[in-house]
């Protein structure tokens, strides 16, 4: 009982938090919604039996995304009028949207339902035993993605002025 | 809480994501629409991975957080470029985009 009460108050929070981030006025108004959402998910996630999950969501997307992405409106604003969030056939876009909504819930409710298992919670200790055996070439795949990401930031933002560079080293 | 209501969330998600996405002009805001739509997928990942008592479904959504987190510094820096060059963060003023 308490259970479903506590799924229905996060997924009032997420979905109505998200209408928020699309129907935003300003930039920083979506971020900070999406903020919600993000940390939202979170709760989810430990009602999930994932709490390592919970703590990455924390960690690198209210942590680290909304920083960046805060930082990002903050570099990119200029007068009030830029910050608008404009739209462009909202209706056509809710019908798309919600006629998707409507087929992927009547397939849902097609399939038939798992209970959920009794099998005991993964540990962090399963998960990275299981990242760095059996999925460890796509764990180094992925840290030279980030690397190539570092790399690209910086050469697509340093590309027009390059002089600040040489000129600063000695 | 069962399978087909996390997923009926995850897919409510997915489709206001696709709303914002469809809707916006601001760059910041396809981002943030994205976020809301990688969120989604994060959700039926983990989900998947309680009612299946597997935790392959956690080391995928880990694997997608770190390539979402990517896609916002890649995108962000195309963000900041973009207003360099336009003083102007709307997309549609890229179709331009030159050197």
């Amino acid at each position: 009982m308490i259970e479903q009460v506590g799924f229905g108050l996060v997924a009032g929070c997420i979905v109505l938090a998200a209408l928020l981030v699309a129907r935003a006025r300003s930039a920083i108004h979506g971020v900070l919604w999406l903020g919600v959402v993000l940390a939202a998910t979170a709760v989810l996630y430990v009602m999930l039996q994932a709490p390592f999950m919970a703590g990455i969501q924390l960690l690198l997307y209210v942590g680290g995304v909304m920083t960046l992405m805060i930082l990002g409106v903050m570099l990119t604003r200029h007068h009030q009028q830029e910050d608008a969030l404009e739209r462009k056939r909202p209706w056509l876009a809710g019908v798309l949207s919600l006629s998707l909504l409507g087929m992927l819930i009547t397939a849902i409710q097609k399939t038939p339902e798992i209970p959920a298992s009794e099998t005991t919670p993964a540990t962090i200790k399963d998960l990275s035993r299981s990242l760095l055996s059996e999925h460890a070439l796509s764990f180094e795949v992925l840290s030279l993605l980030l690397l190539a990401t570092m790399i690209g930031a910086i050469v697509l933002l340093h590309r027009d002025r390059p002089s600040r560079l040489t000129e600063e080293s000695p | 809480m069962t399978l087909g209501l996390c997923l009926i969330l995850s897919a409510a998600l997915f489709c206001i994501g696709l709303y914002g996405l469809l809707t916006h002009r601001n760059a910041i805001g396809l981002l943030l629409s994205l976020e809301l739509m990688a969120n989604a997928t994060n959700i039926n990942l983990i989900a998947f991975s309680r009612f299946r008592g597997d935790h392959i479904g956690q080391v995928f959504a880990l694997f997608s957080i770190a390539l979402t987190v990517a896609e916002v510094v890649v995108g962000l820096a195309i963000v900041i470029l973009l207003h360099r060059a336009y003083r102007d963060a709307r997309v549609g003023r890229a179709s331009e985009f030159k050197n």
